[in-house]
């Protein structure tokens, strides 16, 4: 299975025309599959709370939008998520490449990554964790239940799930 | 003039546009002085009035105007690349440049100091960017919604505050009367 291709063809398959993206390593394939979506308009942003404010607009101008991003920026987008997406009530799947988890080779990326998934249930947004491929069959669900309860959602996307880092 | 004057002779050029009002102040302003359904008031979140604006001008056709601040516009300068780089013929920012953190008691910003924004927003990729004194901004917004080009107005204006109450408005309500406003 080509998960980078499944993401971006249940994206489309639930209308979501609007993505905005900070990349990551893990993050270069689903990215540049999207790129080649003409039903999806791409706008790169420059940090993740931007990138929240212009899906809050796209998503009040009728598109239905969704974010690619780092773990990391949950420690950048608190404030946005708790005052914008969710005081709003704004639906917003957040596809998060979840670093520092298993298989990381970079030691800093485990000092958000245990973090992360505490401060995502402070905020009580629902989160669910891709470990193996075969998790990826639950995103197709995950988008309509993200666009049903008008909510954040974070998908959590570890290196496992995207098949490491080659040797490490 | 302070941002006030500015908003109370603008507002019948707005009333007709699709608004999006930075957090604080500014949208105790607008609301007071002309509430309207195409008008959305950020009740939080400093800094993203540009951006909600942007991602509103891509997904629809209707012209919309966002009403930011310069101390807003610091905090989230990653916006004007961003702008300069994708905003369409439908977008104007309207930077109220009054040289200070006006919501938070007026402590001042760089832009009354080196710091030049219309000079950043070029830097940053906009074509068009206006730089005007608080009496001209109407002729120079409605000049901006007629030339159907994406526009960076920066109002050099004084520093202070009218007093208004707080909007008390539910966010959920703002959103979906904006919303049927947007579709309408
Ligand atoms: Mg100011």
């Amino acid at each position: 299975m080509n998960i980078d291709k499944k993401i971006a063809d249940d994206l489309v398959a639930n209308d979501i025309s609007f993505v905005t993206t900070v990349p990551c390593k893990q993050l270069a394939g689903v990215i540049e599959e999207i790129d080649t979506r003409d039903d999806i308009m791409h706008v790169p942003s420059n940090k993740e709370d931007e990138g929240m404010g212009l899906c809050a607009g796209a998503f009040m101008g009728g598109k239905r939008p969704a974010i690619i991003m780092q773990n990391t920026a949950i420690g950048v987008t608190i404030n946005t998520l708790a005052t914008l997406t969710q005081f709003y009530r704004l639906p917003l799947p957040m596809i998060i490449s979840y670093r520092g988890e298993l298989r990381e080779p970079v030691a800093c990326q485990v000092e958000m990554a245990v973090h992360t998934k505490a401060l995502l249930a402070q905020l009580n947004i629902p989160t669910y964790h891709f470990h193996w491929q075969k998790d990826v069959e639950e995103f197709d669900n995950i988008l309509k239940y993200t666009f049903m309860c008008n909510k954040p959602v974070a998908i959590l996307t570890d290196a496992n799930f995207w098949g490491g880092y080659g040797d490490q | 003039m302070i941002r006030s004057e500015i908003l109370k002779d603008i507002a019948p050029i707005l009333r007709d546009q699709l608004v999006v009002c930075n957090i604080g102040i500014p949208s105790q302003e607008l609301h007071a002085i002309d509430d309207q359904p195409t008008n959305f008031y950020m009740l939080g979140t400093m800094g993203l009035c540009s951006s909600i604006g942007l991602g509103l001008a891509l997904a629809q056709p209707k012209t919309v105007i966002s009403i930011d601040g310069d101390g807003s516009v610091l905090t989230n300068l990653g916006t004007l690349p961003t702008i300069g780089n994708n905003a369409p013929s439908n977008y104007i920012l309207m930077i109220i440049d009054n040289g200070s953190y006006g919501s938070t008691g007026d402590q001042p910003t760089y832009t009354g100091k080196k710091t030049d924004l219309a000079g950043m927003a070029r830097a940053a990729g906009c074509d068009t960017v206006i730089e005007v004194q608080d009496v001209d901004t109407g002729p120079a917004l409605q000049a901006a919604i007629d030339s159907k080009k994406a526009t960076v107005l920066v109002v050099k204006c004084d520093s202070g505050n009218a007093k208004m109450p707080v909007i008390t408005l539910d966010p959920v309500v703002i959103k979906h009367r904006f919303m049927e406003a947007v579709k309408a």
